[in-house]
């Protein structure tokens, strides 16, 4: 298969995913209102308990919330393919002459559009209520687009699972049971220093850690003072997290690509 | 080539049930086929076979001499398909849905919104062109679907039930569409338990039961197949079936026919209106009842019965029939 025809029609599904959007309102809603909700939460709940010496602690946080809205976004790659295999159109897709590729990859890349515009409404949340990028503005837009790609990934990853449930309920759930502590054991909301030493290796070789350490060093909301990392994927978090998510798609995005195919065939 | 569909001892079980068991198809170019049969029969899933969507157990198939199993995605450039359940998307606008259809036949983006726009036209939901598909009525939705397998003009058309679930005047208006498509010269395969439908509409048709052809031929060959005609009586009240039957077993030329319409009585005869005569006085002479006499070429329901030894669907369409053919009682 010609890869500019796959392209052609993922960009043509990406489309038709990206309309849907538009269309159902209540799925736009959700898009606005939980990131802010969560720049809201966590900025005034925990925000007001727990002190960064010799920074601010909302500033710490929003890098963490921007890796974990991102992260936690996948599950709508999961949750929008699971839906597609049920619905009827997916016979019409399997029997036109497209790219079998496109319809995940097509999946994906609108997410990466709903995920800009997720981050960019968490981001004027987080202006609002005084979170400041204090790097350069190229620094600033490299750690946007660290988040994009990693999210990318885990897209890809969701992609999977969501092929594979046999319903929408079923993926919220499962995804909720792994993302959850994966963005949570990490150093998104709170510094690793003292955790117990196995959540706290743990935390450190998250590729999460590296993704919010990334984000916050690009900018610039590490605390002054902050002592400099011991462990390479904190000492190296942007190329850290690039490589995890290079093979997490490398992984994913053919594995997907097979049950797609396959999932095609059997009904 | 001469047959443009060519399937060769299809399988296909799904656990203990065999829904295809040995099937044998083949399409002459530019001709209708209807595949009919009951639900169940195999129908849907010999279509699934031909448009590459399912693999069979067993069996071979080609369209347009491009063998189906090893070379899928080239077969997919030459056919259209319509299936059972509208396979539109409904949070698009039918232009949209036609347009993405075009877009992925690879039309290029001017083709596909001119074809869009025509379909649109041509199956007269040009007003509804920019609504959701949300907004249309299963009618609505179903000529949608039928414009998509029509976008790139593939020369092979699959049509699974095109008109199971509508109504009268949704169903003849896709009849008459359908009738007008094939004037362009597509092939097309259609399958239907429609009986009315396939007398219609198909040069050919393929009976099938339990995933088996049983029978291929013209409507009307089909018809010479259980020969003569169909003579049949509707008493005033049941029990004067028994005295009914007695009358026309005197005329039959073979076995009586079951009916699950109440008060019938069929039996196959031969020699036209002097017999319709007979049974009348015989009729008269007895004392029987009768609502209604009919003398009529046998139908495709009569075929089916006599090849399959059951009837072929369910009876919300028998009443239609009878209600619009043979004059109610």
């Amino acid at each position: 298969m010609n890869p500019l025809h796959a392209l052609n029609d993922a960009l043509v599904i990406a489309k038709r995913n990206l309309i849907k959007i538009k269309r159902v309102p209540d799925i736009l809603v959700f898009v606005l209102l939980s990131p802010i909700m969560f720049v809201l939460l966590f900025a005034y709940v925990f925000g007001s308990a727990i002190n960064i010496p010799g920074g601010s602690y909302r500033e710490f946080l929003m890098a963490g919330i921007f890796a974990q809205t991102v992260v936690f976004g996948a599950t709508f790659t999961g949750a929008g393919l699971a839906d597609d295999m049920q619905k009827g159109i997916i016979d019409r897709f399997r029997s036109l002459p497209m790219s079998r590729a496109a319809v995940v990859m097509g999946r994906t890349a609108s997410d990466v559009i709903y995920n800009v515009l997720t981050l960019m409404i968490m981001a004027l949340t987080g202006l609002l209520v005084g979170w400041r990028m204090r790097g350069s503005f190229l620094d600033a837009l490299a750690g946007f687009g660290l988040l994009l790609l990693f999210a990318y990934s885990i897209s890809w990853m969701m992609a999977l699972v969501g092929l594979i449930v046999p319903s929408v309920e079923v993926l919220n759930n499962a995804s909720f049971m792994v993302i959850f502590p994966i963005t949570f054991i990490a150093n998104t909301f709170v510094p690793t220093d003292n955790l117990p030493t196995i959540l706290r290796v743990f935390a450190e070789w998250n590729p999460i850690s590296s993704l919010a350490h990334a984000t916050r060093t690009l900018f610039g909301n590490i605390p002054p003072g902050t002592p400099e990392p011991t462990v390479w994927p904190l000492q190296n978090p942007v190329i850290y997290s690039i490589i995890w998510a290079g093979i997490i798609i490398a992984i994913f995005a053919p594995l997907s690509v097979r049950r797609y195919t396959k999932a095609a065939k059997k009904s | 080539m001469d047959n443009i569909i060519e399937a060769k001892g299809l399988v296909k079980r799904y656990g203990d049930v065999v829904a295809l068991d040995g099937l044998d198809l083949s399409v002459r170019d530019g001709s209708i086929v209807a595949l009919l049969g009951p639900n169940g029969a195999g129908k849907t899933t010999a279509v699934s076979i031909l448009t590459t969507l399912l693999e069979p157990d067993e069996g071979t198939a080609t369209v347009a001499g491009v063998d189906v199993l090893r070379e899928p995605a080239d077969v997919r450039k030459l056919i259209g398909l319509s299936g059972q359940y509208a396979a539109v998307d409904e949070h698009l606008t039918g232009f949209e849905n036609l347009d993405m259809i075009g877009r992925l036949y690879r039309l290029g983006r001017k083709r596909s919104r001119v074809r869009a726009r025509d379909l649109l036209e041509r199956f007269d939901l040009s007003d509804a062109a920019d609504r959701p598909v949300k907004t249309y009525s299963g009618g609505m939705r179903r000529r949608l679907d039928l414009a998509g397998a029509l976008v790139a003009e593939s020369p092979v058309l699959f049509l699974d039930e095109p008109t199971t679930g509508l109504d009268l005047p949704s169903r003849q208006e896709l009849w008459r569409i359908i009738r007008d498509l094939v004037k362009r010269g597509a092939t097309l395969l259609l399958t239907t338990q429609y009986l009315e439908e396939a007398d219609r509409l198909a040069d050919d048709v393929l009976v099938i039961d339990h995933g088996k052809a049983i029978a291929q031929g013209t409507s009307d060959e089909l018809k010479d197949l259980v020969g003569g005609e169909r003579l049949e009586v509707r008493v005033t009240d049941t029990e004067s079936l028994p005295a009914a039957r007695e009358v026309l077993a005197r005329v039959a030329v073979g076995e009586l026919q079951d009916d699950d319409r109440p008060r019938v009585v069929v039996a196959p005869v031969s020699g036209g209106a002097p017999v319709l005569a007979r049974v009348l006085e015989y009729l008269d002479a007895e004392r029987v009842e009768v609502s209604d006499v009919v003398l009529r070429r046998p139908t495709l329901d009569d075929v089916f019965l006599a090849l399959t030894g059951h009837a072929t669907r369910p009876d919300e369409d028998r009443t239609e029939q009878v209600a619009k053919g043979r004059g109610a009682s």
